[in-house]
């Protein structure tokens, strides 16, 4: 009744191809932005900036980079967490020694050096596939991660290995460094992790996004049409990396402000982030969301729930919420196997129909 | 259906989860504690954390609290991740009514984590014995103590036993020491002060690193059997040290020349490996065992109320002692924050001033029920660290007990304090801070 496209008339090619067909979508959209970025800053403290929105942001943007090559172009990877570490050491090394480079130039160019990894790493998948490249992802985690602990020049040979990320700041607020106001924190990542999504979102809509989506259906038939798989699957894991990378440099200098690489980059991170498109579902950005927000959000709000709430020991609540979270994932993927971004699409198709459906 | 349920479970749940917790009207001492009960480290973590609630409760149920101000202890579960310790801190700092008053973060990962924060917050950090070493210098770092002794002091007293134990400083030209160490920054912590040592003393020294969770060191002491090193030092933690005293029995490595960190000498370490662990040794800074008179109070004030955290038997395992001796050293400073600040409703703030003023002598530990049970500390402005003393202990596989076998040493302080200033000064320079002025005492 309230959600519907009936009445709303395309006059023009652009209004036709906008990512937003629906009205009542691009209004929505529209207030979330506004909410987001005007509402939510109000009331940011510590807990929440640290805990719950930064975490939440930069493991979207990972999800989105992981999605692209995954999801997009069917390109199977767990060296996430490896091309993570690429994003926090560039930022390291590239700030350290050029202290006086604007932060965000800082950022882009640790993007840029990751998708160059990353297409280094994404060279065997021009012969391998599935699960065979999965294996070969996860030789680009451990080898990274073991080459960012054994090397000293990636952490400028300090006595523990660990790499710490001085204050940085931009128009004269800082933006690393233990003294950033949590807001300050919680706008800088929103206001990248914005606008990375939006190009995300036209990237697969265009060009880009249909060479890889006839890759990732069938190769070969893909290749015959025209598709050229170097191309294709070289720029996946270019764009997917420089995505990783830069969540990995957010990860890093933003949200922790201080990195051990074997404990924050391990292997673990590549199958959560995974575990974050599957469940939000693969090929789709708002359903990078929804998994990031999942696998993030619950933990925290079950156990907060299970300790404040009803007075559980910490412990004990712990336990529950390792329980609680396999059931709820058992749960949501015998529901919808295609992820979170399924179920909403689904339920979009029952309100275009509500209260009426035949 | 199940939809709607669930919906309705999700709605009804989060504003009682996001209600925080209830607030009273008595002055009670936050005193928030990060324990690891679960993960891969939880079998250390969970005597610490019960040696550290026992004391508490101890306090609360035997004496109303620290002066007569009852403690407020805020258990959180870490699971010893960096990430999932972060959320705890900044879930707990602001607790009512006195807010975290000081922070035991039991993990290099998550200290490192809070070292810049602590000073913003104005809540004192005690990594007691872990963590950066270089905050032993009060100057650059006002708001972080790891008193009584650090890695590096550690690092220095063993190749001074070994020295002793080898006939003399200068025996130890020639001789071969080999680390085994957890890869990680906790693991890394005492190389530079072994290479600077074995420049000093003229030994060879080998560095052997073993990667996390440390369950295959097969290739390790394979190496170890080829190089024949005379002495092997461990920095390990949780399972590693369990697996590394196995293989170093598996391959007949004599285990009197096998000495660990104090973090890898506990019950847990040596009793998978039976009796061929026999005369394992490692650092300690305080005595194993349960005859202590404080150990006799927690029984009947807290285990016979039925208000332990543990299992009464567990009393007096060197982790649950390390538990206790945290306890007593937060609990000490509290008071002494409380007599410099003439109140006892102190905030993280005063119980910074307690900690640097902190003096904790014989006397004092043997009212506490604590006779020979650890050395003096003593906590200055420019002196974090203390006394700065380490003794070993050995493990008797028969009597399954660890006993002392040495005094507590002094460590090399020429070498030690040139690389706490050089290691402190560095980070002070990378992180724009100016050292404030010390008193000079």
């Amino acid at each position: 009744m309230f959600y519907r496209e009936v009445g709303d008339f395309k006059t023009s090619y652009a209004a036709d191809q906008a990512i937003f067909p629906i009205r009542q979508d691009r209004w929505f959209m529209a207030i979330l932005l506004v909410v987001a970025f005007v509402v939510v800053p109000f009331g940011v403290n510590d807990y929440w900036a640290n805990a719950i929105l930064v975490p939440f942001l930069v493991y979207s943007l990972a999800v989105i980079g992981l999605n692209i090559l995954t999801g997009y172009c069917g390109q199977v990877s767990l060296g996430t967490g490896g091309f993570m570490a690429v994003g926090a050491y560039a930022t390291y090394k590239l700030t350290t020694a050029f202290p006086e480079l604007n932060f965000v130039v800082v950022l882009l160019m640790s993007g840029f050096i990751t998708a160059g990894v990353g297409v280094l790493f994404g060279l065997p998948s021009l012969r391998i596939k599935g699960f065979y490249l999965a294996v070969a992802t996860l030789a680009a985690q451990f080898f990274l991660i073991w080459l960012f602990n054994k090397v000293g020049w990636f952490y400028n040979y300090n006595a523990t290995g660990q790499i710490t990320m001085p204050t940085r700041e931009l128009f004269g607020i800082a933006v690393t460094g233990a003294g950033t106001s949590p807001v300050v924190k919680y706008l800088f990542c929103l206001t990248i992790v914005a606008l990375f999504a939006w190009v995300a979102k036209n990237l697969v809509r265009g060009r880009f996004g249909r060479t890889w989506m006839a890759i990732r259906d069938m190769d070969i038939a893909a290749e015959l049409i025209g598709v050229r798989p170097l191309f294709a699957k070289l720029s996946a894991f270019a764009v997917s990396s420089f995505y990783v990378g830069l969540a990995g440099a957010l990860h890093f200098s933003v949200w922790f402000g201080a990195i051990e690489v074997t404990e924050a980059y391990s292997i673990n991170v590549s199958f959560l982030v995974l575990f974050m498109v599957i469940i939000g579902g693969l090929g789709s950005i708002l359903g990078s969301f929804l998994g990031a927000a999942f696998l993030v959000l619950m933990p925290i709000l079950l156990k907060n729930f299970m300790t404040e709430g009803l007075g559980m020991l910490a412990v004990t609540a712990k336990h529950t919420e390792i329980l609680l979270m396999g059931v709820l994932i058992i749960f949501f993927l015998i529901v919808e196997p295609h992820g979170f971004a399924r179920l909403w699409q689904i339920a979009k198709e029952k309100l275009r129909l509500w209260p009426f459906p035949y | 259906m199940v939809f709607r349920t669930f919906a309705f479970g999700l709605v009804t749940a989060i504003p009682l989860a996001l209600a925080g917790a209830a607030t009273t009207d008595a002055y009670e001492l936050v005193i928030p504690s990060l324990d690891y009960r679960t993960g891969p480290y939880a079998p250390n973590g969970i005597p610490v954390a019960n040696g550290f609630a026992d004391y508490m409760t101890l306090l609360n149920e035997r004496d109303g609290g620290i002066n007569g101000t009852p403690i407020k202890l805020v258990a959180c579960e870490t699971a010893y991740n960096t990430q999932q310790g972060v959320e705890c801190y900044e879930n707990t700092k602001g607790t009512e009514p006195s807010g975290a008053l000081v922070y035991n973060p039991l993990s290099t990962g998550i200290t490192y984590q809070l070292i810049p924060k602590a000073e913003v917050d104005q809540i004192p950090i005690l990594s007691m014995g872990y963590g950066r070493t270089s905050a032993a210098n009060g100057s650059v770092f006002p708001y972080i103590f790891n008193f009584p002794a650090t890695y590096w002091d550690q690092a220095s007293v063993f190749i001074k036993y070994i020295g002793e134990q080898e006939g003399g400083m200068d025996a130890l030209k020639g001789k071969k020491i080999a680390l085994v160490y957890h890869n990680s920054a906790y693991g890394k912590e005492p190389i530079r002060t072994l290479e600077e040592l074995s420049k000093k003393h003229g030994f060879e020294f080998l560095a052997l690193p073993v990667d996390h969770p440390g369950q295959e060191q097969k290739a390790t002491w394979l190496q170890i059997r080829r190089e024949q090193p005379d002495w092997v030092m461990m920095w390990g933690w949780g399972v590693m040290n369990q697996v590394a005293i196995k293989e170093a029995a598996s391959i007949r490595f004599p285990m009197d020349r096998f000495i660990g960190v104090w973090w890898s000498g506990s019950e847990n370490d040596v009793v998978p490996t039976g009796a061929d662990a026999n005369g394992y040794k490692s650092g300690t800074f305080h005595a194993p065992g349960s005859d202590f008179p404080l150990h006799a109070d927690i029984k009947t004030h807290v285990y016979d109320k039925g208000k332990g955290a543990g299992e009464e038997g567990r009393i007096g395992e060197v982790l649950y002692n390390r538990g206790v001796i945290q306890a007593v050293y937060v609990t000490e400073a509290i008071r002494k924050a409380m007599d410099i600040h003439g109140t006892n409703e102190v905030r993280g703030v005063h119980v910074r001033d307690g900690l640097e003023a902190l003096d904790l002598t014989e006397d004092r530990l043997a009212e506490l029920g604590l006779p020979a049970f650890t050395i003096p500390v003593a906590i200055t402005c420019a002196n974090h660290t203390g006394p700065g003393k380490v003794a070993l202990q050995q493990w008797d596989a028969e009597a399954q007990k660890w006993s002392l076998i040495s005094d507590f040493m002094e460590a090399d302080r020429e070498v030690v304090d040139a690389l706490i200033k050089e290691d402190s000064e560095a980070y002070a320079k990378e992180n724009n801070i100016t050292p404030r002025e010390c008193p000079s005492s």
